[in-house]
């Protein structure tokens, strides 16, 4: 029998920037929560002398095991779905401050049309623009109205960079100047500007500078260490949870952290949250934390199966195409990020060196900046010169036709380490009648219960658009001057590897309850107390990383949750759009 | 191109540098432990060679020679000595493997490895492609059979993947050339590897080319990855890249337009456990 624990105002599932921002706001505010995190307790000092490209980039060393938990994948809705089995075939976070401990930080607001994608395409396209079954809709909030809740995150976070001259209005600059620019980033933003486009160095959560956010939490200065990007930061420079909101919580008083305690249940009542039960993963011992208002921020995958194993809300049924949970799924697989590698016979760049957000970008292909009327598909993606910095194994980067083993191998993978670059597409991903979440029926976890299925198709819209970006990141390439140049591939179909956590959707927000699942505060429209924060409620995934996007919603839920501490009730108005 | 020895950045710059005196962070629990022990160290231990032990050269997972020898031969195929240097026997790489094999991962307890195991053979894929893209809707999922993907699928765990996958090789070897892979010309142990490479071979219900995707992904690791593991010995392979290992950080010279090669260092330097 589980052990029901007393009641505290909030209980938070998920120590990442999506549970941690909530927490943050919260406990300074003066309620009291309970944070709840399947992981390991893990501090800043872990990451003292973990500088080792097999067990964290080759073996995951922090990324979660799949031993019991994974999820199912496949194409069509006639498949048999089968499971992820290798650890490295998917990205998720665990232990405390979640996947956003090991992300890199290429930081991006995402675009004012994003958030009115469909009205904004009928407007300048017409309706015929919009293919059936893209499930396209406006978000139930603006650019300008989620803005401050950028900037609030931005000045948290600690963030590096430069405006975008293609970039939407911003209220406040970065509150560090951009990171310095290496050799081939510069290449990259002066090739790029002789042929008419508009460079500018990509915004970073690697500080560029010492700096104490305005919750008096300091970080120092990036080393370019370039173990970065699947690491923690020995140094404290990357801007992640542990360095900012979570310590912020906990310093209140008002926030006790629970790490090894996974969640399996919301427990309901009437139509009310009342709590979550979890298992203590080390002794196999459940407990009830009953809660006022009950906060999911357990990353996509979690958020979403939660809700079905807790039988909240209706499952998306792509026959019927009703249901909301699982509905709107996305994410930026083996379709996006292609684009031109090029080598370069007489130059060498120091690519061990780097920083996980170290790059220059470019916007000129991005949203809907540039014409569509001619072209087959919508959205864009963003152009990225990126320096984290290749550590050994991986830096094996050869010429097309080059053999991937032998004596030419071994020749040219000496002679081409750091002598090639890589220009990318981050194409955005819309989202499809025919993509989708629910449970699996063959699959289980060690509790017995369904793991997660994930419907996923690549469609023409994802294919056409990925053959622009590489074209354009040729162009690019070719401006840079290389003298081999090869273009990534369209793949056939998805290839089941979640890497990077780009997935998203399920408990999407919007204003029509029977197509969303959360409000523009990320509140359940179907349980008034329960929150549902993170990736999960993006409606489609824009042409760039999401985790400033999730940050602002966190501080935008944080706010919402405390109006309805205070008020209750429903803190938005549904409305009927059908979309 | 400059040839800098040990540049990247000595701790006392990197104090300098980073702010970290200033900010006062550094009697802090962050930097403690290692700071220390680098600090202490000196600037003259940073090139330190570090000898391979020759404890690392003893098996734990294979437990039959012929098995050992048919891998070996095979890495070296994978990546050759040549005059650039060692190859993956001179680097140590099948006892790299050896000791992989023997862990987690070998054992895939991080994966999951719980059935049904269906078998999805390469032969059905343009079937199955092309029913992919068509959503048939109103089917019972339940008596479906997966699309064919190139994922690991196999009840085997990898350490006996490997020692399947090696015998395989050694059958193949057998049969088209009559005598035992380490016997082979090398032309001949190469055309063996490119049957394994394109698929020629099933064994187990899988595939050979994903069999050795995972030999030679394998191998690659060995070579390069930090000597701590077995492989890379004496960080020969981080030289002929070179790749200067795990440093504290290059904020001095992430803006410099040369090339710079710095003679590499290792985990044990860079946690101080010389
Ligand atoms: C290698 C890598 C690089 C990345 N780089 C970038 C980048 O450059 N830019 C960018 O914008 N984004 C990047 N990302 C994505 C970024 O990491 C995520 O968007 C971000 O971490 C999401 O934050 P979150 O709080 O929603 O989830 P997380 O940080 O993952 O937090 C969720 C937490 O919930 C916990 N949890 C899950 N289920 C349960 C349960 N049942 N019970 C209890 N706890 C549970 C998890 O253990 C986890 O700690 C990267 C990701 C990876 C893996
Ligand atoms: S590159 Fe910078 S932010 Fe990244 S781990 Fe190294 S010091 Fe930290």
């Amino acid at each position: 029998m589980a052990t029901k624990l007393d009641k505290v105002d909030v209980v938070v599932v998920g120590s990442g920037w999506a549970g941690g921002v909530v927490s943050a706001e919260l406990s300074k505010a003066g309620y009291k929560i309970v944070m709840l995190e399947r992981g390991k307790d893990q501090k800043r000092s872990d990451f003292i002398g973990v500088k080792d490209e097999l067990r964290y980039t080759n073996r995951h060393e922090m990324i979660e095991k799949l031993t019991n938990d994974t999820i199912t994948s496949r194409v069509s809705i006639s498949d048999a779905a089968l499971p992820v089995r290798l650890h490295k075939e998917m990205n998720v976070g665990t232990a405390l401050g979640g996947g956003s401990m090991h992300w890199a930080g290429s930081v991006y607001r995402w675009r004012s049309y994003d958030f009115e994608i469909r009205s904004k395409t009928v407007e300048r396209y017409g309706e015929s623009k919009i293919p059936e079954g893209m499930q396209i809709r406006d978000w139930g909030i603006t650019y300008d109205e989620l803005e401050p809740y950028y900037a609030k995150w931005e000045l948290t976070a600690g963030i590096s960079g430069e405006p975008d001259p293609l970039g939407d209005h911003r209220s406040i600059d970065y509150p560090n100047p951009p990171m310095l620019a290496s050799p081939a980033i510069k290449l990259f933003k002066e090739s790029a500007k002789n042929i008419g486009l508009n460079p500018y160095q990509m915004a970073s959560g690697n500080m560029s500078q010492t700096y104490t956010n305005p919750d008096g939490e300091t970080m120092n200065q990036c080393m370019f260490c370039a173990f970065c990007t699947m690491y923690g930061c020995d140094f404290s420079s990357k801007s992640d949870p542990l360095a900012t909101v979570l310590p912020t919580a906990q310093k209140t008083g008002n926030c006790e952290i629970r790490t090894d305690s996974l969640v399996r249940r919301v427990i309901h009542e009437n139509g009310k949250a009342t709590g979550v039960m979890y298992t203590d993963t080390k002794t196999g011992q459940e407990f009830i934390q009953p809660a006022d208002v009950v906060v999911l921020a357990a990353f996509t995958f979690s958020n979403n199966r939660l809700l079905m194993l807790s039988e909240i809300g209706e499952i998306y049924n792509p026959e019927t195409r009703k249901g909301t949970i699982g509905r709107n799924f996305t994410g930026q697989f083996n379709s996006t990020f292609l684009g031109a590698r090029g080598f370069f016979e007489d130059k060498k760049f120091n690519y061990y060196m780097g920083a996980g957000g170290l790059g220059g970008a470019l916007s000129d292909y991005d949203a809907d900046i540039f014409d569509h009327t001619d072209l087959d598909f919508i959205h864009g993606g963003g152009i990225e010169l990126r320096q984290y910095g290749d550590a050994a194994i991986k830096n094996n980067f050869v010429p097309k036709g080059t053999p991937s083993w032998g004596p030419e191998f071994k020749e040219k993978s000496l002679h081409y380490a750091y002598r090639s670059l890589i220009v990318w597409y981050s194409a955005a991903v819309m989202p499809w009648w025919h993509n989708y979440m629910d449970l699996d029926p063959t699959y289980k976890d060690e509790f017995g219960d369904p793991l997660l299925r994930i419907t996923n198709k690549i469609t023409d819209q994802d294919r056409n658009i990925a053959a622009f970006g590489i074209e354009k990141c040729a162009e690019i390439m070719e401006a840079m001057g290389a003298d081999i140049i090869d273009k990534d591939e369209l793949p056939d179909q998805f290839d089941h590897t979640y890497e990077g956590m780009h997935y998203i959707g399920g408990v999407a927000m919007g204003e029509d309850p029977e197509t969303s699942a959360v409000n523009n505060y990320l509140q359940m429209w179907e349980m008034e107390n329960l929150f549902v924060v993170g990736g999960s409620a993006l409606p489609h995934f824009s042409s760039h990383h999401p985790t400033p996007t999730i940050g602002a919603l966190a501080y935008r839920a944080a706010e919402g949750i405390e109006k309805f501490l205070k008020e209750g009730g429903m803190l938005a108005e549904p409305k009927k759009v059908g979309y | 191109m400059t040839n800098k020895d040990s540049k990247g950045m000595s701790r006392r710059n990197f104090l300098k540098s980073s702010g970290l005196v200033a900010g006062g962070l550094v009697g802090g629990s962050l930097f403690g432990g290692l700071l220390t022990s680098q600090l202490q160290k000196g600037e003259k231990d940073n090139t330190k060679q570090v000898t391979a032990e020759p404890s690392f050269e003893a098996r734990t997972f294979f437990s039959r020679n012929e098995d050992f020898d048919i891998l070996s031969a095979a890495v070296e195929r994978i990546f050759p000595e040549d005059s650039r240097g060692s190859g993956a026997i001179g680097l140590g790489v099948p006892y790299f493997i050896d000791r992989q094999l023997s862990g987690d991962w070998g054992r895939n307890a991080n994966d999951y490895m719980h059935g049904p195991f269906p078998t999805i053979k390469k032969t059905d894929s343009y079937q199955e492609e092309n029913r992919s893209n068509n959503d048939v809707i109103n089917t019972s999922t339940e008596v479906l059979v997966p699309a064919n993907t190139p994922r690991y699928q196999t009840k085997m765990n990898r350490g006996v993947f490997f020692l399947e996958g090696l015998r395989a090789m050694e059958q193949t070897s057998k049969d088209k050339f009559g005598d035992r892979f380490v016997k082979l010309e090398t032309e001949q142990q190469d055309e063996v590897l490119k049957m394994f490479e394109n698929g020629e071979v099933q064994f187990n219900g899988v595939d050979s080319a994903d069999f050795f995707s995972l030999l030679r992904q394998t191998t690659i690791e060995g070579v390069y990855a930090d000597p701590v593991y077995g492989g890379n010995r004496n960080m020969e392979a981080w030289r002929m890249k070179e790749f200067p290992g795990p440093r504290m950080g290059f904020m001095n010279d992430i803006e410099t337009e040369e090339f710079l090669v710095m003679e590499p260092e290792s985990l044990r330097n860079y946690q101080g456990h010389n």
